[in-house]
């Protein structure tokens, strides 16, 4: 890349950091007339837009950067996100709707005292702990068996769906005393603060923008490194990678475990914002939703996920008040437009302009022998 | 030939493999001295891709010794436990990494530690900048090493395959069909590479042009049905009944 690019690049990044974690905030905290305001609902809703943005980063980091299309991301997600439901149900205390010390859905089974497993949850740390283990584990023996067996392409993808899908089916059962269906809601306090008031959804949303902007910063650095160029190999060429001394199952694995943390972070940010987690977060059009983000935001870069999120969701938020019963097929016919005449998504349309402007100065003036080649070489440089 | 009385790189020994009842390799038997060029030729379907597959531990072999340096069984090894021996393989197809830079793909290749956390910490040294210009001089791409590998040439990545072969420094090259794809002059060039590493490295050639066995003019080995069919020089091989029979001959009739 051009050094000028570059730093136009870094100028850009710096000033969407800004206005997502200062300007934003600043604008909702301040007593504004109007018309510079931003309401609570917007602050709310863009945090929730933000961790669906870390949930495609880690979806892209797997599908863009290694050529590994997980459909597993959102259970990786709704992991963390039940482990921080467990910590804020018992947070509710004793205020639910049958007045005992634990949560209702428990006594609703008949449960009087609180089962064994959910104990250390009433600590923070210990739910957070939770929140890298448990996806973690899950992910470095589900990955070591499908790389180790070199599962790969549309395998692999089938295979993290049926995961998903078996997680899901587990979690709607009531015995697995983590709410069934209904999952967990009703939460009302979070490290003793009012989940209600603005000022504790401002500190959220502050979070979370801090948090997506440092995962940001974290892959794009990862992505510079010797490590990020061979991961990008793996997606080109494996035999060749294979072929050349590395285990490429080991970096695919170590991929693969570091993407499910950054869902589950996601995951963790997501629960106390929207103030539910229930089993159909895992389910199987979740993590399709995630792919078409990134597929219209741009793969293989790092901030198309984040438009793309931002822009489908947007999308979305709309399109499920105006026709509610369309949404799913607006989703697919945008995926479709994309795929055919986006394929390098928001991001590349700028290149595309490019491209399309050069073809039309070329054959309308004199045939420039402007080598394609230098162009694509341009492009090349990291 | 006595196998006991000489050092052998490769050895090849009653090795055999069937796929779904399809002979590919039939008690093969190959030996190849260190710092040898050996061609291997053979009609399609002879088993020279398979024969590559089972040396670097793509295909396990059902039954046979296959044996590098002494004493180093690489039936038992994988791809790039097998690499990380010496043995660097270039396929028929050139496979670089498309998406990189020139440089980064010989970068990657460059002989060093193959480990996740090597690679998390690894920073570009000045003698790393070093060998990378090394090679890309050899194999004629210095001028390009900011070029991205996907906009080459397909003679151009065929070099820069082997360039990233050279960049491993290993002890035996396996190159499948090397002149794939080059107009004669780029042939040429890649017949002088390839001798240039003789004695050096131990090579071995598959290949299908003719004039470009003749170029590089040492032992060829025939593969036919999975097995040695003869081996010799070009002028012996080319003069061979059997050769001719199940090869040229097959060639010749195809033509008229």
């Amino acid at each position: 890349m051009r050094p000028e690019s570059k730093r136009l690049e870094t100028w850009l990044t710096i000033a969407a950091a800004f206005v997502l974690i200062v300007l934003l905030p600043a604008l909702n905290a301040l007593p504004l007339p109007e018309a510079l305001h931003v309401s609570d609902f917007t602050i709310n809703l863009y945090g929730k837009y933000l961790c669906y943005a870390i949930l495609a980063i880690s979806v892209d980091v797997l599908w863009g950067y290694t050529g590994l299309l997980s459909l597993g991301q959102a259970l990786f997600f709704s992991l963390g996100g039940y482990m921080m439901g467990m910590y804020l149900m018992r947070m509710i205390g004793d205020l639910g709707q049958y007045h005992q010390p634990i949560p209702d859905f428990l006594v609703f089974l008949g449960w009087s005292k609180l089962p064994p497993f959910w104990q250390p949850f009433s600590s923070f740390p210990f739910a957070l702990l939770m929140a890298a283990l448990l996806p973690g584990v899950l992910a470095t023996v589900f990955g070591f068996l499908a790389f180790r067996s070199r599962i790969r392409g549309v395998y692999f993808s089938i295979l993290t769906q049926a995961l998903t899908y078996g997680a899901c089916l587990l979690f709607f059962r009531n015995s697995l005393l983590l709410g069934g269906n209904n999952g967990f809601t009703d939460f009302k306090f979070i490290l003793g603060q009012n989940l209600r008031t603005p000022g504790t959804q401002r500190g959220l949303y502050i979070v979370t923008a801090v948090t997506l902007v440092a995962i940001f910063m974290g892959c794009r650095w990862l992505s510079r490194t010797k490590f990020g160029l061979i991961q990008q190999a793996i997606r080109d060429s494996e035999n060749r990678v294979l072929f050349s001394g590395y285990a490429a199952a080991h970096y695919k694995l170590f991929v693969f475990v570091l993407c499910s943390l950054i869902a589950s972070i996601g995951g963790v940010l997501y629960v106390p914002q929207v103030g539910i987690i229930n089993p159909s977060e895992m389910g199987t059009e979740k993590s399709l939703e995630a792919v078409v983000w990134v597929a219209v935001g741009g793969r293989g870069t790092l901030i198309g996920p984040i438009l793309g999120a931002f822009g489908v969701n947007a999308l979305k938020s709309w399109a499920t008040r105006a026709y509610p019963d369309l949404w799913l097929i607006f989703l697919g016919v945008l995926f479709v437009l994309v795929t055919v005449f986006m394929p390098r998504g928001l991001v590349g349309i700028p290149g595309q302009l490019r491209g399309l402007y050069q073809r039309w100065n070329r054959t309308s003036k004199d045939p420039a022998p402007v080598a394609v080649a230098e162009v694509e070489a341009e492009k090349g440089g990291l | 030939m006595n196998p006991l009385h000489k050092e052998f790189i490769l050895t090849l020994e009653g090795v055999n493999k069937t796929f779904d009842g399809f002979k590919a390799i039939s008690a093969l038997n190959f030996y190849m001295d260190v710092g040898e060029l050996r061609i291997i030729i053979g009609p399609n379907g002879a088993g020279k891709s398979t024969m590559m597959d089972i040396i670097t531990g793509r295909t396990r072999p059902d039954t046979g010794r296959v044996e590098y340096e002494k004493n180093t069984d690489l039936t038992r090894l994988n791809e790039y436990q097998i690499n990380r021996l010496g043995i660097s393989r270039k396929f028929q197809t050139p496979s670089v990494y498309v998406g990189h830079s020139v440089f980064q793909n010989i970068l990657l290749s460059l002989k060093g530690d193959r480990g996740v956390f090597a690679a998390l910490c690894h920073r570009i040294t000045p003698s790393e900048t070093e060998r990378i210009h090394n090679v890309l001089t050899t194999v004629g791409l210095a001028e390009k090493s900011n070029w991205k590998a996907g906009a080459l040439s397909h003679g151009q990545k065929q070099w820069l395959e082997i360039g990233m072969l050279l960049a491993q420094d290993p002890k035996l090259l396996l190159v499948d069909e090397p002149a794939a794809g080059m107009s004669d002059e780029e042939t040429a060039k890649t017949g002088e590479l390839l001798l240039s590493l003789e004695g050096k490295h131990s090579v071995v050639v598959i290949e299908h042009d003719m004039a470009f066995v003749r170029q590089l003019g040492r032992k060829v080995t025939v593969l036919h049905q999975g097995t040695v069919l003869c081996e010799g020089s070009v002028d012996q091989v080319q003069n061979d009944e059997r050769v001719i029979e199940v090869y040229l001959g097959r060639k010749k009739k195809d033509k008229t």
